[in-house]
């Protein structure tokens, strides 16, 4: 089967494959890293992302099993914000440690989710199966080799992801809702005198970024997996931030991680097709390794908002 | 004769301490009005109620006779109330343009906001280059920045803080015309200012307020300086810092060809800098901000290390920061842990690596007792004082360590003329006891009654001020450098 | 980020809270089992028997699950009073109890107390090593250890995994799971339960700790630099990168000894999921406790109990156990906003000069 020459089209419906694969394993990541793009360019480090998309992931499932995965994505939408909520009035409104605030709702995220998934399917939680989104090829664009899978032969939240990129970047540097909130960000008193409501423009950030995570559990849930499962984003949240670090807090930059995150995680089933045999886990470790190199590489710090993280 | 402003019966209160009581201000159409007092008088309270920032308890304000809404930035800028802010409020991450638009509520587009602040930079008669970062800016382009953010707004009164107190006197002067200019176009300006005779020449009528309340009103031409220092003092100026009659001995810090690179990456840092620091005598540091004088400061400090040339010095030296908040104390720590910051293993309240909390609570009593430090107890936490007390105690835990040198980064800033005087006395005195003492300031009239000799520092390099130099000369030699930057 | 010098009303303040916290937690758990229609007053009890209701469940339950949440919160709360936040520790464990099992299935020739020394000290070397690291990011490149540390923490799980099905598979090479360490590296036990000397061990550090971190100059820098760098360095002339150093260190280290000591004390070999997320409950352990290691014992012992009777409450009450997560993050949040409030009430600054800036 193997040793086939270059230009061989099995070659490239593998590598069609695999990128397909990457997309989607990355769009999750890529939804939660650009909303915590837009909460930390507010000034405000949510660590409670993984909460987020850990009832979104939920939400989805209940709500795609009573009426589909449209309705699934909504519950996870509000889901997700819900978390947010909760963290910009307390950490955002009333000035406590946005560190600890945001670990906390990640751990209440993960006991309520457990409680609510046991409570309605069994200790076993076993059969549950939701309906997902089907796979749409984009007339003409899916037979472009290798990209045509996987950027237009995607389901819906994928596309959604993709689109959101652009959009984000817009709202951040081309509208004067971006503007004001990068300025929080950077000075909440500068802002505060140019007149911006700094409090309101962080919690709005914040609950963005909440809802995006929840949009991103339920890609998890209602785009691959199909169902769902106690703690199955495993620590995703916590991805998407270092990707929004690794991207520099610009959205595309933070795409273009996410890709790559999406590429590596990817590269096991490619290496598998291809009948080589590595331990898997080395695969596993392979885009933390490449995130912490590539963190090394960009220096660190100098892009961040400069009031990142702080109280209040 | 119409009123742009009107403030009637202003009253505000932060918590125990009365900011204004009852304070009546009116500018007029087209003038400059200089608003005078000391700090903590309550004029710059009295100007952020105006611009809507500040909600007062009591009073009313008026612009071109039709009441504000109190307590709205928004209603303020609408009736076309502008400030222009002491400490700059541009974002330092942003470009010039997107802090134009960020402050006028422009649409984010970027080449017509480039278009429009070019625009308006040249009816002022200057450039400002929309796309570079404001971090780049210098001081005097910062200020520029401000004046056209408030323009922006459609701002046709405008509120200036202590526009001129980081500027070298040339540059002072310059702002100063292009404030007369901006009235001349048809805007009305409030000069908030401590400088007496900047009142006296470029405003036409005056106010003085003390305490909160207004102990002087009215045309500039009436009035002699030392009528206005009565009026914000309540008394004549207090009298002179230096301790006559003391020596100056060896050479405690010898700096020969030292440089030293740009501690935050902007100005020139230090160039190959050449300069003595004797035992006993002060010496006072005069630069535009921005020019060096940072990086000399805390390479004798030993806080940066020269990249070349040779400096020799004691160790360790003392040393006041600029930024009390930030670097002189930790706001959250007591009294006696910040005290007792700097201590190694020879501090008597360290014992084998052990700290005597007990001790060093005890010598942070006595601390608080000899250098008249207002506060409950040595428990209380370091950013519950006042500024000026922050001030007295960092002085306190400097001059405490008996170092031969001391070197004091504007230690005046920001505080009232008696507890400004209070400092500079207090180097003065550690001076007199042999100590050698180089205090940068940017206010020219404070080094003057402070130093013994005077360095400039400008674009990187240091200059010898001839004796008793004037302010025109000091102020030229300020500025003689500033093209190298 | 905490104030001050400890003093007793402070003690007694914090305790007040802390049970206050508690209290709020188990209300709201309570009403939450109420609404879902479960019988709340028995769910409770389930709890307290768990963890409390005997002296086998005391000791083997509560007490030995609290030995590693002791041993990292104690390092955690060093690191974060220098302003280090290591939330690797789960990782560290791993490594720590990787090289344990390496280590303890090649000692059996050695006396007991020199192989179990042998084996503790490579359990620490791993999370010094792998916390070595991120220090050298930070000092380096000036990457935060928040993302290094964490990012550590899913490579560390992978290794566990590859090693149980690679190197340190059991020799039948049928479970994911490596062989029993020599019975001479195994951590004595208390007879009758499953309480081991690892709980001497952890009160013994924390008590060092606690020691170092409130009664030394060292303990006082670290306190500053963590409070403010830059303050720190200017007027107390404090070399912060290298206290943050030594602080994110010693955490690593800890977090390598915790996963050394469950491997000799309680597991005796290496599994995939060892840990139960000990690594970050220590975290929420050592903020609760604000960070004074002494309190570390207390908080760590109460955060065990809530998990170890959240089994009980499974077993006889069919409650989910993770909800005792939402009480745990209940607690946090509670005291949290104590915090807050307190801290608005005594702190009323006089402004020196009103509303400027």
């Amino acid at each position: 089967m193997s040793g086939s020459l270059v230009g061989d089209t099995s070659i490239v419906v593998l590598l069609g494959g695999f990128m397909a694969a990457a997309v989607r394993v990355a769009s999750p990541l890529l939804l939660a890293a650009l909303g915590e793009t837009v909460s930390e360019r507010g000034g405000v480090l949510n660590l409670a992302l993984e909460g987020s998309m850990l009832c979104g992931a939920l939400a989805a499932a209940l709500g795609a099993k009573q009426g589909g995965p449209w309705i699934g994505l909504g519950a996870a939408i509000l889901a997700g914000a819900f978390v947010a909520l909760v963290l910009a009035l307390i950490s955002v409104w009333l000035g406590a440690d946005q560190v600890i605030t945001g670990t906390a709702l990640t751990l209440a995220a993960i006991g309520v989710t457990g409680a609510v998934y046991r409570q309605v399917y069994g200790s076993g939680g076993v059969g549950l199966t939701v309906p997902t989104f089907p796979t749409k090829a984009v007339p003409l664009l899916h037979h472009i080799p290798i990209l045509g899978p996987a950027f237009f032969a995607q389901p819906a939240p994928v596309y959604l992801s993709l689109l959101f990129i652009p959009l984000i970047w817009a709202v951040l540097f081309r509208s004067r809702w971006g503007l004001s909130l990068r300025a929080c960000g950077e000075s909440s008193s500068s802002a505060a005198a140019a007149g911006v409501r700094v409090r309101s423009m962080r919690a709005v950030g914040v609950i963005m970024s909440g809802a995006m995570g929840g949009l991103g559990g339920a890609t998890l849930v209602l785009a691959q997996v199909g169902t769902f499962a106690e703690r199955m984003t495993a620590g995703r949240g916590f991805v998407a931030i270092a990707i929004v670090v690794l991207g520099r807090w610009n959205p595309l930059w933070v795409a273009a991680g996410a890709l790559l995150f999406g590429v590596l995680s990817a590269l096991q089933y490619l290496f598998q097709a291809k009948g080589i045999a590595l331990p898997y886990q080395l695969f596993m470790m392979m885009p933390y390794l490449v995130t912490l190199l590539a963190l090394a590489g960009s220096r660190g710090r100098a892009a961040a908002p400069a009031e990142l993280g702080r109280a209040g | 004769m119409t009123l742009a402003l009107q403030l009637l019966g202003i009253h505000k209160r932060f918590g125990s301490v009365k900011a204004l009581t009852g304070a009546d201000f009116s500018l007029e159409k087209g003038e400059i009005h200089a608003l005078l007092g000391e700090n903590g008088a309550g004029k710059s309270t009295l100007m952020h109620i105006a611009a809507g920032m500040v909600k007062p308890d009591q009073g009313a304000i008026l612009v071109h006779g039709s009441p504000l809404n109190p307590g709205s930035p928004r209603s303020a800028s609408r009736a076309g109330v502008g400030m222009v802010h002491q400490h700059f409020t541009s974002i330092p991450a942003f470009s010039v343009g997107e802090n134009v638009a960020l402050a006028a509520k422009w649409a984010v587009q970027p080449r017509r906001i480039h278009s429009r602040v070019v625009e308006l930079s040249q009816r002022l008669g200057f450039d400002l280059d929309p796309d570079v970062r404001v971090e780049t800016l210098s001081v005097t382009q910062l200020q520029r920045l401000e004046i056209v953010k408030a323009l922006a707004t459609g701002a046709t009164i405008l509120l200036f803080d202590e526009p001129t107190g980081s500027l070298a006197p040339q540059e002072s002067d310059a702002l100063l015309h292009l404030i007369e200019r901006l009235v001349l176009q048809g805007g009305s300006a409030v000069l908030i200012t401590h400088k007496l005779n900047e009142a006296l020449k470029h405003a036409k009528r005056l106010t003085v307020l003390r305490r909160g309340e207004v102990t002087l009103q009215g045309a500039a031409s009436q009035f002699t300086a030392h009528d206005l220092a009565r009026a914000m003092l309540g008394e004549d100026m207090p009298s002179d810092i230096r301790a006559p009659g003391h020596s100056v001995g060896g050479v405690v810090v010898d700096a020969v060809g030292i440089s030293v690179m740009p501690i935050d990456g902007r100005g020139p840092g230090l160039l190959g800098a050449t300069f003595q620091l004797r035992a006993g005598e002060v010496v006072g540091l005069a630069a535009v901000q921005g020019n060096g004088e940072r990086e000399l400061i805390r390479a004798v400090a030993g806080l940066v290390r020269p990249s070349r040339g040779t400096l020799s010095k004691p160790q360790p030296v003392a040393f006041v920061p600029e930024d009390r908040t930030n670097e002189g104390l930790i706001a959250q720590f007591s009294i006696t842990e910040n005290m007792i910051l700097g201590s190694d293993r020879t501090a008597p309240w360290v014992h084998h690596g052990l700290l005597d909390t007990g001790m060093a609570g005890q010598a942070a009593s006595r601390l608080i007792e000899r250098f008249g430090i207002i506060a409950p107890g040595p428990d209380v936490t370091a950013g519950s004082l006042s500024g000026g007390n922050q001030q007295k105690l960092i002085l306190a835990r400097a001059l405490e360590m008996k170092s031969p040198v001391i070197v004091a980064e504007n230690p005046t800033r920001g505080l009232d003329v008696r507890a400004a005087r209070s400092a500079l006395r207090q180097l003065a005195e550690a001076a007199a006891g042999g100590a050698a003492v180089m205090i940068y300031c940017t206010d020219l009239d404070e080094l003057f009654l402070a130093s013994d000799r005077i360095l400039v520092v400008s674009g990187g390099r240091v200059i010898e001020a001839p004796p008793r130099p004037d302010r025109e000369m000091i102020g030229r030699l300020m500025l003689s450098g500033a093209s190298a930057a | 980020m905490r104030s001050g010098i400890t003093r007793g009303g402070e003690v007694l303040r914090a305790l007040f809270f802390v049970a206050g916290a508690i209290a709020a937690g188990l209300l709201i758990l309570g009403a939450g089992l109420h609404a879902a229609g479960y019988d709340a007053a028995a769910a409770l009890q389930a709890l307290w028997r768990g963890a409390f209701g005997s002296w086998y469940a005391i000791t083997s339950g509560t007490l030995v699950r609290a030995i590693p949440l002791i041993i990292i919160g104690s390092g955690i709360a060093i690191a974060f009073r220098g302003g280090a936040l290591n939330i690797g520790a789960e990782g560290q464990f791993c490594a720590g109890a990787i090289a344990a099992t390496w280590v303890g299935l090649h000692v059996g020739g050695l006396p007991g107390w020199l192989a179990i020394g042998v084996v503790l000290l490579a359990s620490t070397g791993a999370g010094a090593l792998w916390i070595a690291v991120p220090v050298w990011l930070r000092l380096q490149f000036g990457v935060l250890e928040v993302i290094t540390t964490l990012l550590l923490n899913f490579v560390a799980e992978a290794l566990v995994s590859l090693m149980v099905q690679g190197p340190l598979q059991e020799a039948r090479g049928f479970y994911p799971q490596s062989d029993p360490i020599a019975e001479s590296a195994r951590l004595p036990f208390l007879p009758g339960t499953r309480m081991h000397a690892g709980f001497l061990l952890a009160i013994l550090l924390a008590a060092s700790l606690a020691f170092l971190a409130s009664r030394t100059l060292w303990g006082f820098k670290l306190r500053a630099a963590g409070a403010n760098p830059r303050a720190a360095l200017v007027s107390g002339r404090i070399q912060v990168p290298r206290m943050v150093a030594t602080a994110l260190m010693i955490s690593g280290m800890l977090g390598g000894l915790a996963g050394g000591v469950e491997i000799s004390g309680v597991s005796l070999a290496l599994f995939q999921n060892l840990s139960p997320g000990y690594g970050f409950t220590a975290i929420a352990v050592a903020l609760l406790a604000r960070l004074q290691p002494l309190a570390v014992i207390g908080t760590g012992i109460l955060f065990a109990a809530l998990e170890t009777g959240a089994g009980a409450m499974q077993r006889d009450a069919g409650i989910p156990s993770v909800t005792v997560y939402l009480v745990e993050a209940v607690i946090i949040i509670v005291v949290l906003l104590v915090d807050v409030f307190s801290r608005r009430h005594r702190n009323v600054m006089v402004p020196d000069s009103p509303a400027a800036g």
